[in-house]
């Protein structure tokens, strides 16, 4: 076969390929046909690996096997991880994909062959700088949610212009490449200064806002992919870099609507710093305690319950018992819905994907939309391990700095149940009304041992 | 500006519309598997490492290749599985019970 024919049937292969990738997202709009989605993604993706093999360009194939065996070896443990982890684990292979799109980008700009033009290198510059910022980026979201690092918003004065200033001087490197490729000192400069941004804009970005976050690196990630498919001349990158890059963006804009708040106020406004004052100066007001007895009768008398869940529940671990009181309660014929806030956990559907480990029937998972209007004809809301996204404040009080963010109407029903660890304000350090509320119950404790208590509360009492 | 920069961008911004339209649709059910997906579909990168490290040019090239290769397959490896585990576990009211 001569080498313009198999260039051909090259092609024809990424053609199928990039058919199947959309397939394969288009199926992923419903659980039913979902899986066929991932099924169409790896045989579209065994398709293009198996054709590159036969690229005539490769000489050389010891390093690409060696490659292959260490990246299935690093790639199975990491698609093995609990539920609870996959928000780190996202994170963790944003990292990869832009790791390895800037270092493709970067080999480019290394290989001797031909001399880059100024064209060229004005979208290495480009790629290699987003995949960069991408890398280090994620890898401070995957250790903040690991809780390798603290949670909380890191920040000191000046810090904006410290950031700002720092992606200036990456870009203005790539600038001075543009003008002048020979000048090969400056591109590893812009790769340092590159990678130094990226820990600046994510480390003062608190836990709460990482669902948001995640979604932007996500579309970075992306972006950068089809910015080497620009590169490479590659447009099975480009499709699919367009196709990532695309879901981070409107997944960053839904959380960034889910909380009212724009994409500049997320990565440079340091959530929570201006509540800490006014928090702080509240005074102690009577809230309401009940044991999990009490929480068991009241739920046992009611024939409609929401359950809100949060990050509380994913950090207690607390979703396998949850289920178990969700059992009972079906079972002695109460109506048991879930209201899911679209950021709550951290990451987009984290708490979906929680709960379906837990084998809750996803019929039963309720955005907020959707079951906004039940709350007056509903009994009990239980509350575990959510805060903000329940907070009425952010409907009336214009000080609030989580005013007008959507939130689940729980106290229109006529019970609320909120399981917490104590009154303490989360870290974001904004206080909630819904506590003081007349028929609001707190129930104080660790949100898997008290849901424990309430299930043993129903088989002692109901055999 | 070189034809194909142009080419390719005309495929990046039909491709940038045809993922809108298609991610819209999503259910928020499944947006992290969504994330999961597309994160192994963009490790198609690892073709172009393969070609990089293939090519065996300068040793700088091969070792940046071997690495990116590693890094984009195990996303593609483990994107699809964890994908996958994750869309095994949403089960709905009915099909639990039959």
């Amino acid at each position: 076969m001569n080498t313009l024919a198999l260039q051909q049937y090259l092609d024809f292969t990424y053609i199928a390929a990039v058919v199947l990738f959309i397939l394969a997202i288009k199926w992923l709009s419903s659980p039913v046909s979902a899986r066929r989605g991932v099924l169409a993604g790896e045989i579209a993706s065994a398709m293009a690996i198996a054709a590159t093999l036969f690229n005539p360009d490769l000489v050389h194939y010891k390093w690409i096997v060696i490659a292959l065996i260490l990246g299935a070896g690093v790639g199975i443990p990491l698609g093995m991880v609990k539920m609870t982890a996959v928000p780190q684990r996202t994170a963790l292979s944003h990292a990869f994909g832009a790791l390895s799109a800037a270092l493709i980008g970067i080999a480019e700009y290394y290989v001797g062959t031909a001399p880059v033009s100024r064209f060229q290198m004005g979208e290495i510059g480009l790629e290699v700088i987003i995949g960069s910022l991408t890398f280090t980026g994620s890898l401070i979201a995957a250790g903040k949610l690991q809780e390798i690092l603290p949670q909380r918003p890191i920040v000191y004065r000046g810090q904006n212009i410290v950031s700002l200033s720092v992606l200036g001087g990456a870009l203005g490197l790539a600038v001075a490449l543009v003008f002048n490729p020979a000048n090969t000192f400056l591109f590893p400069i812009m790769i340092v200064v590159a990678l130094t941004f990226g820990v600046l804009l994510v480390t003062p970005i608190g836990g709460a806002d990482m669902p948001t976050v995640i979604s932007l690196l996500n579309s970075y990630a992306g972006f950068s992919a089809a910015l080497l498919g620009f590169v490479l001349n590659s447009k099975v990158l480009v499709v699919a870099g367009a196709l990532d890059g695309s879901s981070g963006f409107i997944l960053s804009v839904i959380m960034c609507k889910a909380m009212n708040r724009s994409f500049t106020n997320v990565m440079f406004g340091a959530f929570g710093q201006v509540a800490t004052g006014p928090a702080a100066a509240q005074e102690a007001r009577p809230v309401k305690s009940a044991s999990p007895e009490e929480a068991a009768e009241i739920l046992g008398a009611a024939s409609k319950v929401v359950i809100v869940p949060g990050y509380g529940m994913a950090v207690a671990q607390a979703q396998h018992k949850v289920r178990e009181l969700y059992d009972l309660l079906t079972k002695r014929g109460i109506d048991v819905q879930f209201a899911i806030h679209p950021v709550a956990g951290r990451m987009p559907g984290h708490m979906n994907v929680l709960l379906a480990e837990a084998d809750v029937p996803y019929d039963h998972l309720k955005e907020m939309d959707d079951i906004n209007g039940d709350f007056p004809q509903t009994d009990v809301s239980l509350i575990i391990g959510a805060n903000d996204v329940t907070n009425p404040a952010a409907k009336t009080d214009k000080s609030s700095p989580i005013y007008g963010m959507p939130v689940l109407d729980v106290e229109r029903s006529h019970t609320v149940m909120v399981i917490k660890r104590s009154m303490n304000p989360g870290f974001a350090g904004i206080d909630n009304p819904l506590y003081y509320l007349d028929q609001t119950l707190m129930l104080f404790g660790d949100a898997k041992a008290f849901v424990s208590n309430i299930v043993k509360e129903f088989s002692n009492s109901h055999g | 500006m070189p034809a194909d920069f142009i080419s390719n961008l005309y495929v990046f911004i039909l491709a940038g519309f045809v993922g809108f339209e298609l991610i819209k649709r999503v259910s928020p059910l499944l947006h992290t598997p969504l994330m999961s997906l597309t994160n192994a579909l963009d490790a198609i990168v690892v073709v172009a490492a393969i070609i990089i490290t293939g090519r065996h040019e300068t040793r700088l090239t091969v070792v940046l290749g071997t690495i990116a290769v590693v890094a984009s397959f195990s996303n593609m490896v483990g994107g699809f599985f964890i994908t996958d585990r994750m869309l095994r576990m949403f089960k709905s009211g009915k099909s639990k019970q039959s």
